[in-house]
């Protein structure tokens, strides 16, 4: 990095650290849902992703309609949101009544009917939208960047990730440790049985923890139309770095979630900095795969009985 | 570009008649008795005294939909043309359609299934290298016609083949000269998806501009296909500050990298793009307000002014909708049809060697692109140009090349 100033060089390393965390917060926003719906219900959902890109859809389905007047392009975004949560929570909802609610004790064949459905439901977004992406329309205090001072430049958009990352977590968090849902979703996961014979209705449970999940997933879809694209298979972009980041972070935990989504987005994006993205991608992979075979029950482990 | 109207249900595009009899074509079409079915095809192809039957090979479903509906479109609308126009030696042409499912064994199936079940004369298809790499054994073991419509990295040529659209030289070096001149542009960055496209035309891009234009290329790399963050790189982009970033990243990730560079404060004033992989199409998807400003190199735009071209756009538009776009590959997409009538014509036959033999030195002067021609190694003569993107999704001009001849497997460039 020879002939740059101190001063380029720390714009840089002010970038660079940005470029890692809004990486981080797009991990961990779409590992949320998962990390509750794998984590904690051991459900294998390979339609995840479709529930993401469905959130998508909806937010580019409400800046369409926004787009008929130039104040409501400014203020839709948030309310976008609140839809996308509330068509995926439903969605999922459903999805779990009709069709996982039947295969709770068969983890294989779950993931064979989940991959099923994403494949289904990436169809239906391509005979109901078009097969080509689409652009979401951004209110302006979305685009563009922030300028610190002459060298710095921070992303709007990334910015926006972090923030609805920061509160989602807060809110999964709080609502795991601190309500009623969580003590039971805990109890279920911890021994399901006894839950039963307390009078916790886990068939109930269940089918809340399997949407909350799903409509997660519809608010990181929201919040990505920021930041990438929108098509029927942009849900399928996402799905494995989000596994690896649940598998890699201890299937049952959501500190683990945490951990691992900093640890796999710092280590990609410092590797793409000083090598190249394909190499990069290949050395994190590397090392994930190494530490899980010294550890096959991932970073944080939770004694959970089922 | 956030117009709400959307495109006509499928069915109902189909139920509106389509007659668009435009200035395209050559002399009237001659009667089917004066080319008898025994003489013109004798090699038992799908053909009798009213109708011949062609194929139409491309994803419907899958990932690759997003690119090939654009072409399924092109070659449809070309073909009901000829069609209004009387057809080829006097008979309809009928559409066998089959889906590829962005699925390559599919590909291969689907084109055996077109060749030795249906006998079709031609087919017109495919889209990605992989799928074309899929079907080239079974088109040339079977002895089929492929018309096959993206540009490409080159490295390929075959009796069973005509490529419509660029391979690597002709879309490449004149660009690169151009903004070598322009922008005065001494270093270059090179980033793409990572698979063999990409790769093949940075390698051709990386010998030009070390050893014709004597400039210098201070980054290569290549991501993931589907990547979806691009912060480093637009942060290395940022400490190098090459004069030119010359980019080949598709699908998805095509999105991801021009929203980011907008977001991260890159403007195309600070910084110039050329692309080789945006068009219309991909404008869609990313925005115009994020592309705005930047290059692509391709050898056709919807904007371009000619008579053909208007013409074209406006049929394209009247049975596709008026929200259509139309992207490099549909354009080359829509010679197909046409360059194998003008063959089949000039060879009085549909028999597969016969319209390959004939196939070489085809003129269509009405090509929406202008003037092409095809060369004997059944790639196409065709010009360069330069479009800057504008924020309505539309490019405008701002370099022409002479025609360029194609050069599949070029010297000194391997």
């Amino acid at each position: 990095m020879g002939g740059y100033s101190g001063q380029e060089l720390t714009a840089i390393f002010v970038m660079q650290g940005f470029s890692g965390l809004s990486l981080f917060c797009v991990f961990l926003l779409m590992a949320l849902g998962l990390a509750i719906i794998f984590g904690q219900m051991g459900v294998i959902n390979m339609a995840h992703g479709e529930f993401l890109t469905l959130g998508a859809y909806i937010t580019w389905l409400i800046s369409e309609l926004a787009s008929t007047s130039p104040w409501l392009q400014q203020v839709y975004f948030p309310f976008a949101i609140v839809a996308a949560f509330a068509g995926a929570f439903l969605l999922g909802y459903i999805v779990e009544r009709v069709m996982i609610s039947r295969l709770y004790h068969r983890p294989l064949d779950t993931l064979l009917a989940t991959w099923g459905l994403g494949l289904i439901l990436q169809q239906i977004y391509r005979s109901t939208f078009g097969p080509r992406e689409v652009s979401v329309g951004m209110p302006d205090w979305l685009m563009g960047s922030w300028a610190v001072n002459d060298m710095i430049d921070i992303p709007l958009n990334g910015l926006f990730v972090m923030a609805v990352t920061l509160i989602m977590t807060v809110g999964v968090v709080s609502m795991m440790y601190r309500s009623r849902w969580g003590i039971k979703l805990r109890a279920t996961t911890q021994n399901r049985l006894m839950a039963n014979a307390a009078g916790i209705n886990t068939k109930r449970v269940d089918r809340f923890t399997f949407a909350l999940g799903c409509g997660i997933a519809g608010v990181a879809g929201a919040a990505f139309t920021t930041i990438a694209s929108t098509g029927p298979t942009t849900g399928s972009l996402y799905i494995v770095d989000t596994f690896l980041v649940v598998v890699f972070g201890g299937a049952a935990s959501l500190l683990g979630t945490v951990v691992s989504a900093f640890g796999i987005a710092q280590s990609q994006s410092i590797l793409e900095f000083f090598l190249s993205g394909s190499m990069a991608k290949v050395i994190t992979l590397l090392v994930v795969v190494g530490i899980l075979m010294f550890r096959p029950q991932g970073l944080f482990a939770s004694k959970v009985r089922r | 570009m956030h117009d709400s109207t959307r495109k006509t249900p499928a069915w109902k595009r189909h139920l509106l008649a389509v007659a668009l009899g435009t200035g395209l074509g050559f002399a009237g079409a001659a009667g089917a008795a004066d080319h008898p079915t025994e003489k013109v095809s004798t090699t038992g192809l799908a053909v009798n005294d009213d109708t011949v039957k062609v194929g139409i090979l491309h994803s419907i479903t899958g990932t690759m939909a997003i690119s090939e509906t654009g072409s399924v479109e092109a070659e449809k609308l070309a073909i009901e043309q000829i069609n209004a126009m009387g057809g080829v030696l006097g008979r309809k042409i009928e559409v066998i359609q089959e889906d590829g499912a962005s699925d390559w064994p599919t590909f291969a199936e689907k084109s055996r299934k077109l060749l030795t079940q249906d006998k079709v004369a031609a087919v017109f298809g495919c889209w990605t290298s992989a799928s074309r790499k899929a079907v080239l054994p079974v088109f040339e073991k079977e002895n089929g016609l492929l018309y096959y419509p993206t540009f490409y990295e080159g490295l390929e040529q075959s009796k069973n083949v005509i490529y419509t659209g660029q391979e690597a030289t002709q879309q490449n070096l004149a660009g690169l000269d151009w903004i070598a001149k322009e922008k005065d542009a001494k270093t270059y960055y090179l980033v793409g998806s990572d698979y063999i496209w990409p790769r093949t035309s940075n390698k051709i891009a990386r010998k030009h501009i070390e050893n014709v234009l004597g400039g210098e290329v201070i980054g290569e790399e290549y991501y993931p296909l589907g990547n979806t963050n691009f912060g480093s790189l637009i942060n290395k982009i940022r400490l190098k500050k090459p004069d030119v970033v010359y980019a080949s990243i598709v699908g998805g990730s095509n999105v991801a990298w021009w929203k980011q560079l907008k977001a991260a404060g890159i403007t195309p004033e600070r910084q110039t793009i050329v692309t080789i992989s945006v068009t219309e199409d991909e404008v869609l998807g990313i925005g115009g307000e994020n592309i705005a400003g930047y290059y692509s190199s391709m050898k056709y735009f919807q904007s371009l002014e000619n008579d053909n071209n208007q013409a074209f756009v406006k049929a394209f538009k009247a049975r596709w909708g008026e929200d259509s776009v139309i992207g490099d590959v549909t354009q080359a997409a829509y010679l197909g049809p046409w360059l194998w009538k003008a063959a089949v014509e000039k060879a009085g036959s549909f028999d597969v060697d016969a319209v390959a033999a004939a196939s070489a030195d085809i003129e269509l002067e009405t090509a929406p692109e202008g003037y092409v021609k095809v060369h004997e190694n059944h790639h196409l003569w065709s010009k360069l140009r330069m479009g800057q993107w504008k924020a309505d999704g539309q490019a405008e001009v701002v370099y022409e090349s002479e025609l360029i001849e194609p050069n599949p497997f070029p010297e000194g460039y391997q």
